[in-house]
């Protein structure tokens, strides 16, 4: 039974926990990620469908294990050196060997910063993105210390020394088939499985998640969109969502920017600020795409002074 | 100076009631700097927190040189000014709007060098200040690292260039202007405070229809999105940056809205 006084001790107790908790510090509690399988000797491990933050400790974006009889190849190890470990500790275990070779699709940091936990000469990347990663490392890294803090403990950006790039690659019995894109960045790796037919797109696709474009060229983005297409897939596995057995991912991405890259001129032509642009209503058919608003007034700040600096006409002398 | 001895006296008289009638209220945004703020910028001035007045901030300072703000007071009538303000800024104040004739409503982009209360301050002619806004995480640096144009070398190859538009939206003329300008903070080694500091609209006649002083935490290519009464007559823009050079064009309905 409830009486008086437990309940004012109760209200009193929960004044004064209140302020502790709201000041109480937040600690890293270690990734644990998980494989699921894809298709015969591949594993999705799965990104949180979410902005970067403390709480997920940057774990956004999804990493591919492959078995091959040279080890393990994994494709984006993540966004720390915690990660990159974990992640190396979890194909031994799926897969029984340790990283043979380790794939960067491109520079952000939630795909790329894991790479320290593994030999830089087994980490591969397109030239492109090398370049990439080597003039915003420092940028990328203020910004995930800032905000992840002690997640990303003793992690520092290592450069891939391997070069990816176009065409057919054979690991320890596998047949990879790399396609050397850019759209997303100025370098975008998509590998093709092709004993499984597996497409491992890093973030040139999304899926049910919306696309992110701080480096993003929409149209070069589209014209690679046209180039996944084209290629023979069973499977897509994309750079953020869920896996994708049906192609839905190259028409989200492809429905997604043609209608950004349409509304975002259109507000420019007629008279709308940054803030408004940011507020505007997102069709209904993108309802299933998570973090929608916050990407769209992502997109609004990569895009918006550059489309009103071509778009509005000079005045004046 | 011996008129302002003779006149503090009186003045501290008249004063003290005044500051007792109307002490600021507490701020529901925790803020640790809006009492020094409030005394600043308020002084002995009624202060309310009024949701009337809309402050839109983004999700995210996605890029913390260019964070966009909006103040719109369009539901309060008789507003004589309008201040926006990031009480954790090292330059707090952005842009002191008169709306004159002007609708209370301004949007533009400023910078940000911390996690920070921004808010919008709009007095009416009754001299009540009524506020709103909200706390926006920033990464450091938008005041104290260099402009784009500074790191590129090219901001002089353009400075002043304007770009604009107007359009009619209902019973208001919509003017969006921009300028080319580094807006430089003087927080930066080795490069002085040097910014656009006053923005006038005039009608054709020359008559003053709104005019704003401008702080250089406004981003660099400070571009001001403004509402003026009644159907779409040309406006002359108008501003001049802190080493006296003039800028102005002509901004018109018809044609603005396309490009060149």
């Amino acid at each position: 039974m409830t009486t008086r006084r437990t309940v004012i001790a109760g209200v009193v107790a929960g004044a004064l926990c209140a302020p502790a908790l709201l000041r109480a510090e937040e600690f890293a509690s270690g990734y644990a990620p998980q494989a699921l399988r894809a298709a015969d000797g591949i594993w999705i491990v799965r990104g949180r469908d979410e902005p970067i933050a403390f709480g997920n400790g940057g774990a956004i974006a999804n990493s591919v294990l492959i078995a091959t009889d040279a080890g393990t190849l994994i494709v984006d190890p993540g966004p720390s050196l915690a990660y990159g470990k974990a992640l190396s500790a979890l194909s031994r275990q799926v897969t029984g060997a340790g990283a043979a070779r380790v794939y960067v699709t491109h520079l952000h940091p939630d795909h790329s910063f894991g790479s320290g936990a593994f030999d830089p000469a087994i980490v591969h990347a397109l030239p492109s993105t090398r370049r990439e990663l080597a003039e915003n490392a420092d940028g990328f890294s203020d910004a995930m210390y800032r905000m992840l803090v002690d997640w990303m403990s003793g992690t520092s950006i290592v450069l891939p020394l391997g070069d990816a790039g176009e065409g057919d690659v054979d690991i320890g019995g596998r047949t990879l088939r790399l396609l050397a894109l850019n759209g997303h960045s100025h370098g975008d790796l998509a590998l093709l499985d092709k004993a499984t037919g597996t497409l491992i797109a890093g973030d040139l696709l999304f899926h049910d998640r919306a696309p992110a474009t701080p480096h993003a060229d929409i149209d070069g983005w589209l014209a690679a969109l046209d180039v996944l297409e084209a290629v023979p897939a069973a499977r897509i596995v994309p750079g953020h969502g869920p896996l994708d057995t049906g192609g839905t991912s190259i028409a989200q991405t492809r429905e997604w920017l043609t209608w950004l890259r349409a509304s975002l001129r259109e507000a420019v032509l007629s008279g709308k600020d940054m803030s408004e642009a940011g507020a505007m209503a997102i069709p209904e058919r993108f309802s299933s795409m998570k973090v929608a608003r916050y990407e769209l007034q992502r997109s609004v700040s990569h895009f918006y002074p550059g489309l009103e600096a071509q778009l509005l006409p000079r005045i004046g002398g | 100076m011996r008129i302002f001895k003779a006149l503090l006296p009186l003045t501290a008289l008249i004063a003290a009631p005044a500051i007792a009638e109307t002490a600021l209220p507490a701020d529901p945004l925790g803020s640790p700097m809006w009492e020094y703020h409030g005394a600043r910028l308020f002084g002995a001035d009624r202060v309310v927190f009024d949701s009337r007045v809309k402050v839109s901030l983004p999700i995210i300072a996605e890029n913390q040189q260019v964070v966009p703000v909006t103040v719109d007071a369009r539901a309060l009538k008789g507003v004589q000014r309008i201040l926006l303000f990031a009480d954790l800024n090292p330059i707090p104040v952005a842009i002191d709007y008169r709306p004159g004739e002007a609708a209370p409503f301004v949007a533009t982009r400023i910078k940000l060098d911390q996690r920070t209360p921004v808010r919008g301050a709009v007095q009416t002619a009754d001299g009540t200040w009524h506020v709103s806004g909200g706390w926006i995480d920033a990464a450091g640096g938008g005041c104290s690292a260099p402009p784009i144009s500074r790191v590129r070398g090219d901001w002089a190859d353009h400075l002043g260039e304007m770009r604009g538009g107007a359009w009619q939206a209902g019973d208001a003329m919509r003017i969006r202007v921009s300028f080319r300008h580094p807006m430089d903070t003087g927080l930066v080694e080795n490069i002085p405070a040097y910014n656009i500091e006053t923005l006038k609209i005039n009608d054709m006649s020359g008559k003053q229809l709104a005019a704003m002083t401008i702080y250089g935490s406004v981003a660099e290519d400070p571009a001001f999105t403004l509402e003026i009464a009644g159907a779409g007559r040309p406006v002359m823009v108008a501003a001049r940056d802190t080493a006296g050079l003039e800028f102005s064009g002509k901004i018109a309905v018809h044609g603005a809205a396309r490009p060149q």
